[in-house]
């Protein structure tokens, strides 16, 4: 069996709705985290990403000015000086299944619709923490595999395309951009 | 925060695409326990949650009370992308916060209310009556919540609101099909 060990981890949660922050704090520090940075906005939860390195973003998708929909986007940037690969949880009252399906694209790891409940926050940070998926880059697209399953049984045109596999070794970029700082 | 020794991140280069791995950089975070293990974070989660929920009214309250004043605003000015914004984000929030906070039926009239914000085609055709219904209804939800019947009205106006939004918002989208599917389309959250 496994668990988190939420000393370990640091958080970057950005909110507009100060009260929609408190709750969020409040589970993070009964999982056991310390240290949680809280931003109200996307162009402030831009800085403090790149400040302080955080392992998990939490954001909300509607906020004011720089949405969480473009901070995600901000943060998979491939050749960003910083991280772009940790992982982002869009906590959001949208509740539709074509916004999960943006949010998704724009390469968002795990998507949670309000009502917050403290199993479902826990469940998302462990499937991240546990699971992590390869990335994957093309002409449109940096971000965590949109394919969460394999089949054998798919019918239909296949969009990736195939062909020879060259394997790069290169120092991990996570660890480069924490040197940085 | 998490450290683990560097590791190499491994490019696999296809076709269209690369497919990039790199070693786990939060496994230090990751602790094998025995099934005895008795923590619950959960539960421990739950129990702070819970003791937060004394300030739950207040919190509603003031909710409630930007989404009265954002209203306001647009009775004063009218729609324009200020209000509509401002309107939206009230609304909006008390959707995603209220069931938390222990006033689902506001969450429920505030979900009708962005519906009508997102998909009308034109706010200034919406009838008056039909958002601000649905302000005095948030309002209602959250002044009555005391009163024992409360939950059964709170509920079932919630369903009236909702039922008047969608067939109002049906026939104003015929002509619109991407609006009109959205509309239609269920919600990923599950119904209470």
């Amino acid at each position: 069996m496994y668990r988190i060990d939420f000393n370990k981890l640091r958080f970057l949660i950005c909110d507009d709705n100060p009260h929609m922050r408190r709750i969020l704090r409040t589970l993070l520090h009964s999982f056991g985290a310390r240290e949680v940075y809280e931003s109200e906005d996307g162009a402030t939860a831009l800085e403090m990403y790149t400040h302080y390195v955080p392992d998990i973003v939490i954001t909300d998708w509607s906020m004011p000015i720089f949405d969480g929909l473009e901070l995600a986007q901000m943060i998979r940037q491939p050749e960003s000086k910083g991280n772009p690969y940790a992982p982002i949880i869009m906590l959001t009252g949208h509740s539709e299944k074509r916004r999960v399906t943006v949010a998704r694209d724009a390469g968002v790891t795990e998507f949670l619709a309000k009502p917050i409940s403290a199993k479902g926050l826990y469940q998302r940070i462990l499937n991240v923490v546990a699971n992590p998926r390869p990335f994957i880059k093309t002409k449109t697209y940096f971000g965590p595999d949109r394919r969460r399953n394999t089949t054998n049984t798919y019918i239909g045109p296949e969009r990736r395309g195939s062909g020879e596999v060259e394997v790069m070794q290169q120092p991990s970029l996570l660890e480069k951009a924490r040197s940085s700082i | 925060m998490a450290k683990d020794k560097p590791g190499t991140i491994e490019v696999k280069s296809f076709g269209t695409h690369h497919v990039i791995t790199q070693p786990n950089p939060l496994r230090s975070a990751l602790l094998r326990v025995p099934e005895s293990d008795l923590d619950d974070p959960v539960g421990r989660a739950e129990k702070a949650l819970a003791g937060l929920s004394g300030e739950f009214k207040a919190w509603m309250t003031v909710e409630a009370d930007r989404l009265s004043a954002a209203y306001e605003a647009v009775k004063q000015g009218g729609f324009n992308n200020e209000t509509r914004e401002e309107l939206f984000r009230a609304a909006h929030d008390i959707k995603g916060d209220a069931a938390t906070f222990g006033y689902p039926s506001a969450a429920a009239a505030a979900d009708s209310l962005c519906r009508i914000i997102e998909h009308a085609p034109d706010l200034d055709a919406v009838p008056t009556e039909l958002i601000a219904h649905h302000i005095n209804a948030v309002q209602a939800i959250v002044r009555g919540r005391t009163k024992l019947d409360s939950a059964v009205v709170a509920g079932a106006l919630s369903k009236q609101l909702r039922g008047i939004t969608d067939e109002f918002l049906i026939h104003a989208n015929r002509e619109r099909p991407e609006h009109l599917e959205a509309v239609m389309a269920p919600s990923i959250v599950p119904n209470e």
